[in-house]
C-alpha cells in the first residue's frame, strides 16, 4: 500500500525537486558565505522548512535582529500558511498520526500539490499526501546542505532556474482554471493580491491580500455556493 | 558573525516555532472530532483557487513592480505564455514546467542577459 502511494506521489514532486534543490543550494551558499556551518543549514531546513523565511533568516542572523522583531517578521512573512491549514482541514484530519508531520511540511509548494491533486483510486490518500510532503522536504534538506557544503562550485549557470516555482504555480493555476466552471475565486486571488502589491509594495502586501481575499470570498459566498450546487463543482 | 551560537539558536527556534504555529493553528481551532463550521468548509473549497493566484503574484512581486523599466517583464511574460500554452496543448505538468523554465533560463542568460 505504501509502495503504491510512493509510486503515485513521486512524479508529481519532480518539478519541486528541481526548484527546491536549486533554491536550497542558493540558501546554503548564502548561509555559508556569512560564516555559518552546514549544521545550521541542516537544522533550519529540517525545523523551519520554509524558503522565503530561511532566506530572510540569513539577514536576521547577520544583522543581529532583536528577538521581538524576529517574531514580528516571522508572523508577517508566514501568515499565509494559515490559509493552507484552513483549506486542508478535512483532508489532513483524516491522516491519523501522520497529520502532525504533514502539517509541519505544508509549504507553498506542497500545498499547491496536496490541495489540487486527488490520490488515484487504488491509493490511500493519507499515504499519498505523506509521500508528497516527505519527498519535498527531503529535496529541500538535500539542497540546503549541499549548498552549505559545496559552496559556490556549480559547473553551469543556473541563473533563472528558480522560475520553476513560478511555472509550477502558473501550471496549477491553468489546471484549476480548465477544471472549474467558476473562475471567480481564482480571479479574486490573482487580482486582489495584484492590487495589494501595487498599493502596499513587495514587502508587506501578503497580509492585506489575505484580508481582501477573505472578504471578497465571504461576500460572494451565497453566489458561489449556489453555482457550486448547480454545477456540482466549482 | 555578531551573534553567539545560543543567540542564533533562539532566533532559529522562534522562526521555526512561529512557522509551525501558523501551519497548525487552523487544525487546533477546528479539531477532527467536532463538526467543522460550514463557513470554514466553504473556505476550504474556494481558498485553494484564490491562493494559487496569490502565489503566482508572490513569485513575480519584484518583477511586477519593476515592469516600467527594461526588460519590461518580457522574459517572464514570454515564459509564462509558453508555459500556459504548453499546458493547454498537452496538459502534461512536467512538460509545461520544464519547458517554461528552460526557456526562461535561456532568455535571461542570452537575449536579456
Amino acid at each position: 500500500m505504501k509502495k503504491k502511494a510512493l509510486k503515485a506521489a513521486f512524479p508529481h514532486t519532480i518539478p519541486i525537486m528541481a526548484g527546491y534543490i536549486v533554491l536550497g543550494i542558493g540558501f546554503g551558499i548564502l548561509l555559508k558565505t556569512n560564516g555559518y556551518s552546514f549544521l545550521w543549514a541542516f537544522a533550519m531546513s529540517v525545523f523551519i522548512y520554509a524558503g522565503s523565511m530561511q532566506y530572510v533568516a540569513v539577514t536576521i542572523l547577520t544583522q543581529g535582529v532583536s528577538l521581538i522583531n524576529t517574531a514580528i517578521i516571522s508572523l508577517m512573512l508566514q501568515a499565509r500558511h494559515l490559509f493552507y491549514g484552513l483549506s486542508m482541514i478535512e483532508k489532513y484530519n483524516r491522516a491519523g498520526k501522520k497529520k502532525f508531520l504533514i502539517i509541519h511540511e505544508l509549504t507553498d509548494e506542497t500545498f499547491s500539490l496536496t490541495s489540487s491533486l486527488k490520490a488515484p483510486n487504488d491509493v490511500d490518500e493519507s499515504w499519498f499526501f505523506f509521500f508528497i510532503s516527505i519527498l519535498n522536504h527531503l529535496y529541500w534538506i538535500i539542497g540546503c546542505c549541499a549548498g552549505a557544503i559545496l559552496g559556490s562550485f556549480i559547473p553551469f549557470s543556473t541563473k533563472g532556474i528558480d522560475f520553476a516555482m513560478t511555472a509550477l504555480f502558473v501550471v496549477i493555476f491553468t489546471e484549476q482554471w480548465m477544471d472549474s466552471q467558476n473562475h471567480i475565486p481564482a480571479l479574486i486571488g490573482l487580482l486582489g493580491s495584484l492590487a495589494c502589491l501595487l498599493i502596499f509594495g513587495a514587502d508587506r502586501f501578503i497580509i492585506p491580500s489575505m484580508i481582501v481575499i477573505l472578504a471578497l470570498l465571504t461576500v460572494s459566498r451565497k453566489k458561489l455556493e449556489k453555482e457550486a450546487d448547480s454545477h456540482d463543482t466549482l | 558573525m555578531i551573534l553567539s551560537d545560543s543567540q542564533v539558536l533562539i532566533r532559529v527556534l522562534i522562526m521555526a516555532g512561529i512557522t509551525f504555529l501558523l501551519r497548525i493553528l487552523p487544525f487546533l481551532l477546528f479539531p477532527a472530532g467536532k463538526p467543522t463550521p460550514n463557513y470554514v468548509l466553504y473556505l476550504g473549497k474556494v481558498l485553494p483557487f484564490a491562493i494559487i493566484g496569490m502565489l503566482v503574484i508572490y513569485c513575480l512581486k519584484e518583477v511586477i513592480l519593476s515592469a516600467a523599466l527594461p526588460p519590461y517583464c518580457l522574459p517572464e511574460l514570454i515564459a509564462i505564455a509558453v508555459t500556459v500554452l504548453l499546458h493547454i496543448w498537452k496538459r502534461n505538468s512536467l512538460l509545461s514546467i520544464g519547458g517554461g523554465t528552460i526557456l526562461y533560463m535561456v532568455l535571461v542568460q542570452t537575449i536579456f542577459a
